[in-house]
């Protein structure tokens, strides 16, 4: 049987989320990560000629707000929440590392 | 230089171009929540649990910027699917609090248009919807983000509503990509979805551009250039691109699939090292949000409502203003200009007159102060009311200029300018002869050299006599009544 999905697969989504994994998890992940897509491909072989897909739970469509201003929230009470701010604005640690 | 001239083939190039234009839609309130959608608000005064991503808070669509994105549908010849979803676009970045930005992937709102560009077609791939992001300011040393020791984050624009409007790869110089740009906002202005202040960054262009050789179907690897805040600079970015790109291939290098930014100082597009491709935003459906589907009746309702657009309205002054195409061009493509001057026509002005003063007079004005002609002190009435002046002769064109720029800076009525500074033109014969007969005695000896002299010198010493008789009358002397009275005299009637 054949692999659905890499160690480097996981790997680089977890890099792309943030996630710091070690070697062990990767090996985990990838097993596990590989089963679930064993199981999505079971049912990519079936038959589904004449079913409509699934967009959405809801059989819902439309879903509107009007246009029209509600209260924001204090400011202060936002920025009292954040790690850090200055100005009226939250404080964010440099966003590129030099180069 | 017409547009299709400036499709040109250099050194056996062709640039290949294509326009990712984004406008935020001028709703009262953000896409997804009711903050308040204001340029230029105290930081962080528009936020509330949606926009900031907070857990357990839920986003509902505004109905506002679906219709906006429905208009800019009619407008440039899309065609608007049954249903459009929104996806999520995966990223982390501080200026999205909720570490993805709401869009649209597979199945955008519209889809598949075209607008015609002085005669060429240029095609639209796409104009979807999705959010804004919040406002960086990078605080270091250099002010730029490379080298920033930290970063302050505004969330006030953080979800405001904005289209992306997606052309195709088929413009073909940096003149066209300009014109394409220019035609967009005048389109977008007209139909009231946007502001579309470049400067401000309401409108907001990227470049995909690559060169081939001519002949070539294949494209050539492309870059894409930000960060330019106008058309001009949008033209010159393109330009310098094009060229950077056929100077590197003809040396023998390679160009790279990147993103580059116009730097407006020195003239360069460089490089930024991007770290994420398209293919890692792992979209996703947004499971917040439900499907679009504008029923018919919405759609007819919309289309009803659209105005008219700027190329049925340059025709439309042309041809019954009797203006020339230029001029049309002028009046159509700077914001609320042709509104202006059809307001100056509806309330009695000649089209011709008022065509002349706006875009000569009035817009060098505008163009020094930045005010955009609803804010002009020089209301429509009043530059209708100047010109009747100038019609039953008592100001002359100099004197109504005069007039205009009092009226510019104090926002008084030009009649109340004219009383209080004195100014009508003093056509009277009696009046104006006297100051002749005098001025004729003081020059005996240019009366004899009129008098004698060939057409040349008449013409010479008319211009001088005139000159005198304007300065002594402080421009206030009517100019056809003095240049008669002068003939005649001179003439020995
Ligand atoms: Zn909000």
């Amino acid at each position: 049987m054949s692999a659905k999905i890499t160690r480097e697969d996981v790997a680089h989504v977890a890099a792309l989320a943030r996630l710091d994994v070690t070697d062990d998890e990767l090996d985990r992940f990838t097993k596990q990560l590989d089963a679930i897509l064993e199981h999505a491909a079971s049912v990519e072989a079936l038959d589904i000629d004449g079913v409509k897909p699934t967009y959405h739970p809801l059989p819902l469509v439309n879903v509107f707000r009007d246009d029209v201003v509600r209260p924001s929230i204090e400011r202060d009470a936002v920025l009292s929440q954040a790690p850090e701010a200055e100005d009226g604005r939250f404080r964010v640690t440099r966003i590129l590392d030099a180069e | 230089m017409t547009i299709a001239e400036a499709t040109t083939v250099i050194d056996g190039w062709e640039p290949v171009i294509g326009l990712e234009v984004h406008v935020e839609l001028k709703t009262a309130t953000k896409m997804f929540c009711g903050c308040r959608n204001e340029f230029g608000g105290a930081p962080n005064t528009h936020i509330c649990p949606v926009c900031l991503g907070l857990p357990g808070s839920l986003p509902v669509l505004n109905r506002q910027a679906v219709e906006f994105a429905m208009r800019v549908g009619y407008a440039l010849n899309l065609n608007i699917p049954e249903r459009s979803v929104f996806h999520r676009k995966n990223y982390f970045y501080p200026d999205m609090p909720k570490d993805f930005q709401t869009s649209q992937y597979d199945e955008p709102i519209t889809e598949d248009g075209w607008i015609d560009i002085e005669g060429v077609r240029i095609g639209i791939e796409r104009a979807h919807l999705e959010e804004d992001t919040g406002k960086s300011t990078h605080v270091g040393t250099s002010g730029r983000i490379h080298g920033a020791e930290y970063s302050l984050i505004d969330y006030n624009r953080a979800g405001v509503p904005l289209l992306e409007i997606v052309s195709r790869p088929d413009i073909r110089s940096a003149a066209q990509a300009r014109a394409y740009v220019a035609e967009l906002r005048a389109v977008l202005f007209a139909i009231g979805v946007s502001d579309v202040k470049m400067e401000e960054g309401s409108m907001r262009v990227d470049a995909n551009i690559s060169v081939r050789p001519v002949g070539r179907e294949r494209f050539g690897t492309r870059a894409e250039i930000k960060n330019m805040n106008s058309l001009r600079s949008l033209e010159r970015a393109v330009d310098y691109e094009i060229r950077r790109q056929i100077t590197e291939l003809e040396s023998g290098g390679t160009i790279v699939q990147e993103t580059r930014h116009w730097n407006e100082d020195d003239g360069r597009t460089h490089s930024m090292r991007s770290k994420e491709g398209a293919d890692d935003y792992r979209y996703f459906p947004e499971p917040d949000l439900v499907p679009v589907a504008p029923s018919l009746s919405w759609r007819e309702e919309v289309a009803a409502q659209m105005p008219e657009l700027p190329a049925q309205r340059r025709a439309r002054l042309v041809e019954r203003w009797g203006i020339s195409a230029d001029d049309a061009d002028v009046l159509v493509a700077v914001a609320g200009l042709a509104d202006y001057a059809e307001s100056a026509v509806d309330a009695g002005a000649d089209p011709v007159e008022v065509t002349k003063w706006v875009t000569g007079d009035l817009l060098g004005r505008a163009n020094e102060s930045g005010l955009s002609p609803a804010e002009w002190k020089v209301t429509p009435h009043y530059l209708t009311e100047t010109l009747a002046l100038v019609a039953d002769g008592t100001l002359s064109r100099n004197l109504a200029k005069t007039v205009l720029d009092k009226v510019w800076e104090s926002g008084d009525a030009p009649s109340v300018v004219v009383d209080r500074e004195g100014m009508a033109q003093v056509s009277d014969s009696d009046e104006l002869g006297g100051l002749v007969d005098a001025l004729l005695a003081e020059h005996p000896d240019d009366v004899v050299r009129y008098r004698e002299g060939d057409e040349k010198s008449q013409k010479k010493l008319l211009g001088f006599f005139m000159g005198q008789l304007m300065k002594q009358t402080r421009g206030q002397g009517n100019p056809g009544v003095l240049n008669q009275l002068l003939r005649d005299k001179l003439n020995g009637a």
